[in-house]
């Protein structure tokens, strides 16, 4: 190594050398990334320990000590020490379906489905066939809305049987769905030009973010009662999904008003000097660009928003958290919130870190190297 | 020095005026920017536009396309009158096309759809035919082949005639350059200057704020020079730089020239 550097050459002769043997490769990851200096180096073993210990009791409790089939919580403390899943199988499909009539079940099943039908070519632009699956895209929510609730041919359910993950799924991609195009309009009122439009706009906004989300499902599951005319149903459900796109959109908007805050100044221009109108200016130039800036905020709010649906748990809805929980008010398996809450939350995790992993993607997918 | 001017206008006027900017004031706020600026540009004139930072040369020339608004005063462009309408203000930007300091291409389109844009969507032409003539334009500014990278993977000199090329494919009968060099390496200056003078010889009429007195030199018909919002001296090229009238522009050509 040292002979090659001492070497010399004439001016405009310097070849390019390979880069020393210890800055490339598994050796040189390992001293940039754990043992960098003597205390990354030592944090490096500490955290190894932890881990050493931690991590075999914790295998212990969830695969080689746990439980999977039995009867009720006495038989699962007779058959291991670890963690006793018995409780998670029997109440699977309720965790998933609630109190959706088992023999209608195939309907919920097939909206999921599609849902990933629809969804396919919205969130990748190679989807085979794209133009006409967006077609389908369009008329997934109407189909699906009917698929699971039924009427105009099918059985109809009550949405009061609805819950579990079918719940949880039904609210989040609703409020994700219908908040991200009401956001970015209201993004788009308050930095508007129009009085009136930012006046509404503004007012709207900060309404909805000053109230809490809980204040504002109690608004839809009493209040609004007395507002409508007696007598009129409007049901529950559709009343939770309106709050909470809504509250959604609100949390939206800000983060694509700061999106168009961080374009520049000369893309509105540039724009503008070759006579694009307002709506072509917005749409070809600058919310491409905003809607990128603002990707890990919009996923941010879109995975708060996720979790949040377990709120609804306070106006009588069950979603996949409340459902588990009625599972440990069974005497059969009083005592088990370890487990219910563990599978709640991996359900969470799995479905925040998809999210997460494809606002990733974009991100990656968009980057045209220019520097911000 | 402006009562000079404005007679000088109205033996323009008649001809095949381009550009007529008559009496026109503009205020940021309490600030009066622009004190009644007299222009007239004939069709196929070079007009160069100097003056020291500050002087609303840049403001100027944004009024024509409005993207400043004046508040005083008339300014028609090829025989449209420049109001609030906005059909007068989108008539008048599908013919004046600007060139930026900083470029402004589009960072999420490639080069190719930035030229293509603009005739695509305000001039309605078929996809096919916008790209045949943002190739011709793209080859006449010497990048053909960069036509699928992004602005970003360019260089400020090709993203500059990027610029030019894409204001271009507008067809557009006036051009507006807003210190086009500034932002700049002096290796890249070069041959954006060149670009330009060979639009200049092909007949565009062209408004350039620029400190490039050679480019002034040169390609200009006509050169301006303001301070303090007001158009202090106009002249030929020649006449400008060699027998300066006032002393603000002696002192302005005494500090350019200087070094």
């Amino acid at each position: 190594m040292t002979d090659i550097s001492q070497k010399t050459y004439a001016p405009g002769q310097h070849p390019d050398l390979p880069p020393p043997a210890l800055t490339t490769g598994v050796l040189g990851w390992m001293r940039a990334n754990l043992f960098s200096s003597v205390g990354n180096g030592i944090l490096t073993l500490a955290a190894l320990a932890v881990l050493a210990v931690v991590l075999p009791k914790v295998l212990d409790f969830v695969f080689f000590d746990a439980v999977f089939f039995a009867e009720d919580r006495q038989e699962c403390q007779a058959l291991g020490s670890g963690a006793c899943w018995a409780v998670i199988i029997e109440r699977f499909q309720v965790s998933i379906y609630a109190f959706y009539p088992d023999e209608l079940r195939w309907r919920p099943n097939l909206a999921f489905v599609l849902l990933f039908v629809a969804l396919g070519p919205l969130l990748f632009d190679k989807f085979p066939a794209r133009k006409q699956m967006l077609f389908f895209s369009m008329i997934y929510p109407f189909l699906a809305a009917w698929l699971v609730v039924g009427g105009l041919g099918l059985e109809p359910v009550e949405t009061n049987k609805f819950g579990g993950v079918m719940l949880t799924i039904i609210i989040g991609v609703t409020g994700i769905v219908g908040s991200l195009p009401l956001g970015i309009v209201l993004a788009l009122g308050r930095v508007s030009n129009l009085p009136a439009v930012k006046i509404v706009c503004v007012g709207f906004i900060e309404f909805i973010r000053g109230v809490p989300l809980i204040a504002l499902l109690f608004i839809a599951s009493t209040m609004l009662n007395y507002f409508l005319p007696p007598g009129t149903e409007f049901d529950l459900l559709l009343r939770v999904l309106i709050m909470v796109t809504l509250f959604s959109s609100a949390y939206i908007a800000e983060v694509v008003r700061g999106g168009l805050q961080a374009v520049a100044k000369g893309q509105y221009e540039a724009a503008d000097s070759m006579g694009l109108t307002y709506w072509q200016s917005m749409r070809l130039i600058v919310l491409p660009q905003a809607l990128k800036i603002s990707i890990p905020g919009i996923v941010n709010t879109f995975i708060g928003l996720y979790k949040d649906t377990t709120l609804v748990i306070i106006i009588g809805l069950l979603d996949v958290l409340g459902v588990m929980k009625s599972a440990l008010a069974d005497p059969k398996w009083n005592g088990l919130a370890v487990e219910v809450y563990i599978y709640t939350a991996v359900f969470f995790f799995i479905s925040c870190f998809a999210m997460s992993r494809y606002s990733l993607y974009l991100e990656k997918k968009l980057h045209t190297g220019h520097k911000r | 020095m402006s009562e000079q001017a404005i007679e000088k206008k109205d033996s323009a006027i008649g001809g095949d005026t381009a550009i007529q900017i008559t009496e026109m004031h503009k205020w940021y706020g309490e600030f009066h920017v622009l004190k009644n600026i007299n222009l007239s540009v004939q069709r196929g004139e070079r007009i160069v536009i100097c003056g020291p930072s500050g002087s609303g040369k840049s403001t100027m020339i944004r009024c024509i396309n409005r993207l400043e608004e004046h508040q005083q005063g008339s300014i028609m462009v090829d025989g449209i009158e420049l109001t609030n309408d906005l059909k007068n203000i989108d008539a008048i930007r599908r013919e004046v096309g600007m060139v930026f300091q900083h470029f402004n291409l589009f960072p999420h389109l490639t080069v190719l759809e930035n030229c293509t844009l603009a005739p695509i969507w305000v001039r309605k032409v078929p996809k096919k035919e916008a790209e045949a003539t943002a190739m011709e334009y793209l080859t006449r500014v010497k990048i053909p082949d960069q036509a699928l990278k992004y602005p970003g993977q360019l260089s400020g000199g090709q993203q500059q005639r990027v610029a030019i090329a894409r204001s271009l494919c507008m067809k557009p009968q006036i051009m507006l350059f807003d210190e086009p060099t500034s932002a700049l390496d002096p290796e890249m200056i070069k041959e954006v200057l060149d670009t330009m003078i060979s639009l200049a010889d092909t007949g565009m009429t062209m408004l350039c704020v620029t400190h490039e007195m050679g480019f002034a030199r040169t390609v200009a018909d006509r050169v301006i020079f303001m301070d303090g919002g007001e158009i202090i001296e106009e002249n030929e090229p020649e006449s400008f730089f060699t027998n300066p009238q006032s002393d603000r522009t002696k002192l302005f050509l005494s500090q350019i020239l200087g070094h």
